[in-house]
């Protein structure tokens, strides 16, 4: 287990990290989501122990590691970039760690050959090395140089390296970044299977909130430096506990909507139902506001854009023109734009957060064990 | 009348290219020509006709003790400058590097006193020279004399001589070969030492094997081959500071060519050992591409 106490990291007056804890449960895949800027690489390269902490303490296994170095720590990491070593074929970078604990300094050179025991030894390291080229089906490249492969090959081939060893954590930054859209897909997949196959425990840092959402059992949202809400990606999605949260979580971006400034709900939203008095801003995800003939909501119809399974529609509230996203079923017949539009809701799906603060206010609709 | 493109296009690539390729021809082509068959005749500056005499200048070069001389002289010469200013301006520019980080103003300064000696013309840096290496009244043996020890004639020892010469010229290349190497030192990505670090290779003797060093590669061979060119190529300490003596002992290729053919107009005799020394740049150069070239660009 490993459980980050506090962290913070400054870099002269900036503050990157502020006050960050967070606890990574065995065998889990965890994510660590936000926008770029928001620290989540700094937090990734204090865990690996490829920088420190200002103030803060990371524990493995309730073991302080603040004077170990990211091999004592032995964390495995796949970068964004792969840094791959380019004068090594792809069974060499594989090798390179395990070779790195398990050969002395003389072993590793040239004359080691020459000794039977080492012999042994580097024999043992080339089984390891096809063991996991065949767990991620690159044994035809193990001859070849990075540079003879394509992205998605570098790719494997970090991940082989990362995981020859037996590793206490696997940190990956952002690895799927630099792949184009379908190698992207499956990639998720299969890291997913990979978890799955060897139960390491995993960190996944990403911005991508579709990908953390795909691939993660738990999401740790950071926002500016602090990790803004941790959870399942259900419960990110459903209750998420400030308005920022729920911005950035969810592939259409949420509609928030302020409420009057004496309390309730906005009116051209509401339907009746009850709400508290005091001031609000409510949260409603686009695929939650769809087009019904006897809706609560007016708007006027500025744009449609056809996504495949998904129509996505820009509206401005009749009441006021405040602008408003919605999404209606494929086959829905779009009228012209400039039209009068009718959209229904279901009150359970509204999100209530103080219009202050930005936090998350129990929604009368839900029940009140959601925290 | 618009010409067709791909003609404008050959236009154009002759355009640019054209010129140079022209002068080039004409002043460095052409002159080698002319001097390699001038290696085979016994003219002489200013001589209304000439000779054949087959490879005579050749084998006079191989047979005079003094030719040898030169060719022994200019090899010993670059044996000791090239591996010692490689190697320096290598040490000089990680130690620079590392200091960048911490000490930015300070690693300015001694980046500058480094390069100080490249920018400096190397004859008027021989005058300095000639005043520290004094026997007498230069700074080295005074220093030398108050520490109690005799120092000896650095540029009149007939075997130290070289040495002296090869120091100078260490002291001269390291700055640019530093300069060189930071600038390769700096574009080695940051993330393969993240990467080496959690592989396990991180104290300073792994990280440099396992990332620096390989990642130098083409800048080492770069450094390499103006290192090597510059080494064969040694005249101005020569020609200022000793004249090729005492006897001959720091006579180099060179300075021989230009004795032979500015001194004693000896044009015939002055090609060969032209030749000789265009061959043998040629060769290394070409050695080094072939064996180098295959394993630092990793392809």
């Amino acid at each position: 287990m490993i459980e980050l106490r506090n962290l913070s990291r400054h870099y002269g007056a900036t503050r990157v990290l502020d006050g960050v804890s967070l606890t990574l449960e065995p065998g889990r895949f965890t994510a660590l989501l936000g926008p770029s800027g928001c620290g989540k690489s700094t937090l990734l390269r204090l865990v690996a122990g490829l920088d420190r902490p200002s103030t803060g303490q990371i524990l493995f296994d309730g073991r302080d590691v603040a004077q170990e170095s990211p091999s004592e720590r032995n964390v495995a990491m796949v970068f964004q970039a792969y840094a791959l070593y380019p004068h090594l074929t792809v069974a060499q970078n594989i090798a390179l760690p395990l070779a790195m604990r398990r050969l002395g300094r003389l072993g590793r050179s040239p004359l080691g050959a020459l000794s039977p025991a080492v012999r042994r030894t580097r024999a043992t390291l080339a089984r390891d090395v096809r063991a996991v080229a065949e767990l991620l089906e690159i044994v035809p490249l193990l001859a070849r140089k990075p540079a003879q492969l394509s992205g998605g090959q570098q790719q494997r081939v970090a991940l082989a390296r990362a995981l020859v060893r037996d590793p206490s954590v696997f940190l990956l930054d952002e690895p799927l970044s630099n792949l184009d859209a379908r190698l992207r897909i499956q990639m998720r997949a299969e890291l997913v299977a990979l978890h799955r196959r060897t139960g390491h425990t995993f960190l996944y840092v990403t911005h991508d909130q579709a990908e953390a959402m795909a691939m993660a059992e738990r999401i740790a949202v950071m926002l500016d430096g602090r990790i803004a809400q941790v959870g399942s990606p259900r419960a990110l999605y459903e209750r998420p506990a400030t308005c920022d949260v729920a911005g950035f979580i969810g592939a259409h971006p949420i509609n928030l909507i302020p409420g009057p400034p004496e309390g309730g709900l906005p009116p051209a939203l509401a339907s009746g139902q009850p709400a508290p008095e005091r001031p609000l801003v409510v949260g409603l995800r686009p695929e939650h506001l769809t087009p019904a003939a006897d809706g609560p909501v007016q708007g006027r119809l500025d744009r449609v854009a056809f996504q495949g399974d998904v129509q996505v529609l820009g509206l401005r509230l009749e009441a006021d023109g405040t602008p408003l996203r919605a999404t209606a079923p494929p086959d829905w017949p779009a009228p012209d734009a400039g039209s009068a539009v009718r959209l229904g809701y279901r009150p359970e799906h509204l999100h209530l957060f103080d219009a202050a603060h930005g936090t998350r206010i129990a929604n009368p609709g839900e029940e009140s064990s959601c925290a | 009348m618009r010409l067709n493109r791909s003609v404008r296009e050959g236009l154009t690539d002759l355009l640019l290219a054209g010129p140079a390729t022209a002068v080039m021809v004409l002043l460095i082509f052409l002159p080698v020509g002319i001097v390699a068959v001038l290696s085979f005749t016994d003219y002489q500056f200013g001589a209304a006709s000439f000779r054949w005499v087959g490879w005579d200048n050749y084998r006079a070069i191989l047979a005079d003790p003094f030719g040898r001389r030169a060719l022994v002289n200019t090899l010993t010469y670059a044996a000791i400058t090239i591996p010692a200013s490689i190697s320096l301006g290598l040490l000089v520019a990680i130690g620079l590097h590392g200091l960048t980080r911490h000490q930015p103003r300070l690693a300015a300064v001694l980046r500058a006193v480094y390069f100080l000696p490249v920018a400096a013309t190397l004859v008027a840096m021989a005058v300095a020279w000639q005043m520290i290496l004094h026997p007498t009244l230069g700074l080295v043996n005074q220093a030398l004399g108050a520490a109690g020890l005799e120092g000896p004639s650095w540029l009149s020892d007939r075997a130290l001589v070289i040495w002296t010469l090869a120091a100078i010229g260490i002291w001269q290349s390291v700055g640019y070969n530093m300069v060189l190497f930071l600038a390769g030192l700096a574009a080695i990505p940051p993330h393969l030492y993240d990467a080496a670090a959690v592989d396990g290779a991180d104290r300073p003797w792994d990280r440099f094997w396992t990332v620096t060093w390989p990642m130098l590669g083409p800048v080492t061979l770069f450094v390499t081959v103006v290192t090597a060119t510059s080494a064969f190529r040694v005249f101005e300490t020569v020609a200022t500071l000793t004249q090729g003596g005492p006897a001959f002992a720091s006579d180099v290729l060179v300075y021989a060519i230009y004795r032979e053919g500015f001194v004693y107009f000896k044009a015939g005799h002055a090609s060969a050992l032209t030749m000789v020394f265009f061959a043998l740049v040629l060769l290394f150069t070409a050695l080094k591409f072939r064996v180098l070239e295959t394993q630092v660009h990793y392809r």
